[in-house]
């Protein structure tokens, strides 16, 4: 355990050194809510015509919150994929500390860090205008899925950083992660969308994730009680941590 | 091996492995004595760096036996972690830490306690002329500064073995002779080394044993001086004023490789001084005058290109 919390103190020092990334984490989302709300705001919302409720804002904040989530992931990978190309990953391996305790400081770190950024990102937003429903429960059964979102996918970033030979390997993740959600329910709605495009959104992990985080802020009813957002935050955090260990084993 | 008079601080017989098709290490043996310095020595890509990463636990052999301190290395591989330091080729720091830092996360790593640890980081930053440098973040370090903390930080466990993987490759000289004086003093002190290089003058200064692994292959081992030994090609050199003199010590020494045009003599001889005395006093007895004597041993360099004579050649 003692190794595990040198590595976690290890990994928010980084965080400390290198603030931009944690600048980037929460200002490339908070850009992304400016643009959506001031630009395309109206004109979305307007086509989706009776689906949506209230201001768009209101709809498109669990989906930045998401992709908060997969931007701190995104730097994950890159720090994993750093540690293992300069050699302290090595370093580490030949010494009789737990095996576990590296990966688990990053995933720690990273969690930590990515919560951090997801509540300055919904400050920014209630003070563009975002109003959460009333109840604290659901307030905070919210703050716990971005939680497990955000355990899901550093496992992910952790497997994808030791997969990776070099730090441009990590690249298809960050894409995949930043892609997906504009192809899912996070700033329009799928029955908005057409043909083949609305099958992947409606189908996709993250529509769920995020519709459910929606319905937690906003006081809406969930579907099946977010039983299948929690099923694919859990599904996604077991292969990502199965496939990190795996990794960390064979390098 | 049981009559040593020291136990083995490594001891590796039959290791063999294979990457794909491609075999790496062909059965190698390997047996160093405790408080030691031993050189694997070999040009790139013959199996210097996969003996060092299979040593020390980083990856798995295919076949063969290892024993580190005394300890299995698949069976009890923690035991041997706790007992082995590496500095790979490429420096294992942490970038975004301090010097200062990165001494203390291994202090941390070692569960020293806080004082120790503490004392033990200031130490080693003087000892490795960082402490100016020890609240600077590791990525402004000099290419020379990031070896030193290296190797700093690979000491704070104290390891009773260490394996260096060409520690000094890309080192300016003046870094290098600290380098070395560091691995005496650690010697010194009873700690075993096992350091790969391509660099001759290291092995040789270095070194009590030389292994020289070609290939996969030991193809030699020894001290140094048994290797530069074991070469054929040492000889003394002699050369006269005239033909006389030539054709007189030709009929001395027995049919020796002579040239007529530079009036010289090639006499085989590992150039000591008891072998050289004893060739004098034969020219002596006979009043054979001799122009001038030069002596060539055969240095490492002339071991090396003749046991992996065979890859250059192809």
């Amino acid at each position: 355990m003692s190794d595990a919390a040198t590595m976690v103190r290890r990994n928010v020092r980084h965080t400390v050194r290198n603030p931009g990334a944690l600048i980037m984490t929460i200002g490339l989302p908070v850009v992304l809510l400016l643009v959506f709300v001031g630009v395309f705001g109206d004109a979305l919302l307007a086509g989706m015509g009776a689906t949506s409720h209230g201001d768009y804002i209101d709809y498109v904040v669990p989906g930045i919150l998401l992709m908060t989530v997969g931007y701190g992931a995104s730097t994950t990978a890159l720090a994993v994929n750093r540690d293992l190309t300069g050699g302290i990953i090595a370093r580490f391996r030949t010494m009789a500390i737990s095996r576990a305790s590296v990966l688990t400081g990053h995933v720690v770190g990273s969690v930590a860090r990515t919560l951090v950024s997801s509540v300055l990102v919904l400050l920014v937003a209630v003070l563009l205008g975002f109003r959460p429903g009333g109840d604290p429960l659901r307030l905070l059964a919210a703050i716990g899925l971005v939680a497990l979102l955000a355990l899901a996918l550093t496992w992910l970033a952790v497997a994808v950083g030791l997969a990776a030979g070099t730090a441009e390997g990590t690249a298809p993740f960050t894409l995949v992660v930043q892609l997906l959600p504009f192809l899912s329910s996070a700033f329009v709605s799928p029955a908005a969308m057409s043909g083949p495009v609305r099958w992947f959104a409606e189908n996709e992990p993250f529509t769920p994730i995020i519709d459910t985080l929606r319905a937690l802020l906003l006081g809406l009813p969930t579907e099946h009680g977010g039983a299948v957002a929690v099923g694919w935050c859990v599904g996604l955090a077991l292969a990502g941590y199965a496939w990190a260990r795996a990794l960390y084993r064979r390098r | 091996m049981a009559s040593a008079p020291t136990t083995a601080a490594i001891a590796v017989t039959g290791l063999r492995k294979s990457f794909g098709d491609k075999v790496v290490l062909d059965g190698i043996d390997l047996d160093v004595r405790e408080g030691t310095t031993f050189a694997l020595l070999g040009p790139n890509g013959s199996g210097k760096t996969t003996t060092v990463r299979i040593l020390s636990t980083l990856i798995g052999a295919d076949g063969g036996q290892v024993r580190i301190a005394g300890h299995d290395l698949v069976r009890e591989a923690d035991a041997v972690r706790a007992a082995i330091g590496v500095t790979g080729q490429f420096s294992a720091v942490d970038d975004l830490l301090t010097g200062e830092e990165n001494l203390v996360l291994m202090a941390d790593l070692h569960h020293l306690g806080r004082a120790a640890g503490r004392r033990r980081v200031a130490d080693l930053l003087d000892r490795f002329d960082l402490t100016e440098a020890a609240r600077k973040l590791a990525s402004t370090y000099s290419g020379g500064m990031r070896r030193r903390l290296d190797l700093a930080m690979t000491l704070v466990g104290e390891p009773r073995v260490i394996f260096l993987d060409e520690p000094t490759t890309g080192l300016d000289p003046r870094s290098r002779r600290m380098t070395w004086q560091t691995i005496r003093d650690l010697v010194a002190g009873g700690v075993t080394i096992f350091l790969t290089t391509q660099y001759l003058e290291e092995a040789d200064h270095l070194a009590d044993r030389i292994a020289v692994l070609d290939r996969g292959r030991l193809v030699a081992e020894g001290s140094p001086e048994e290797l530069k030994r074991a070469l054929p090609g040492g000889h003394v050199r002699l050369r006269f004023g005239d033909a006389a003199g030539l054709d007189a010590a030709a009929r001395v020494l027995g049919g020796m490789s002579r040239d007529d045009e530079a009036l010289t003599l090639q006499v085989p001889s590992d150039g000591g001084v008891p072998a050289l005395r004893a060739l004098l006093d034969r020219l002596d007895q006979a009043a054979i005058e001799v122009d001038e004597l030069s002596v060539h041993t055969p240095d490492l360099d002339d071991v090396f290109f003749a046991l992996t004579a065979k890859e250059a050649v192809r």
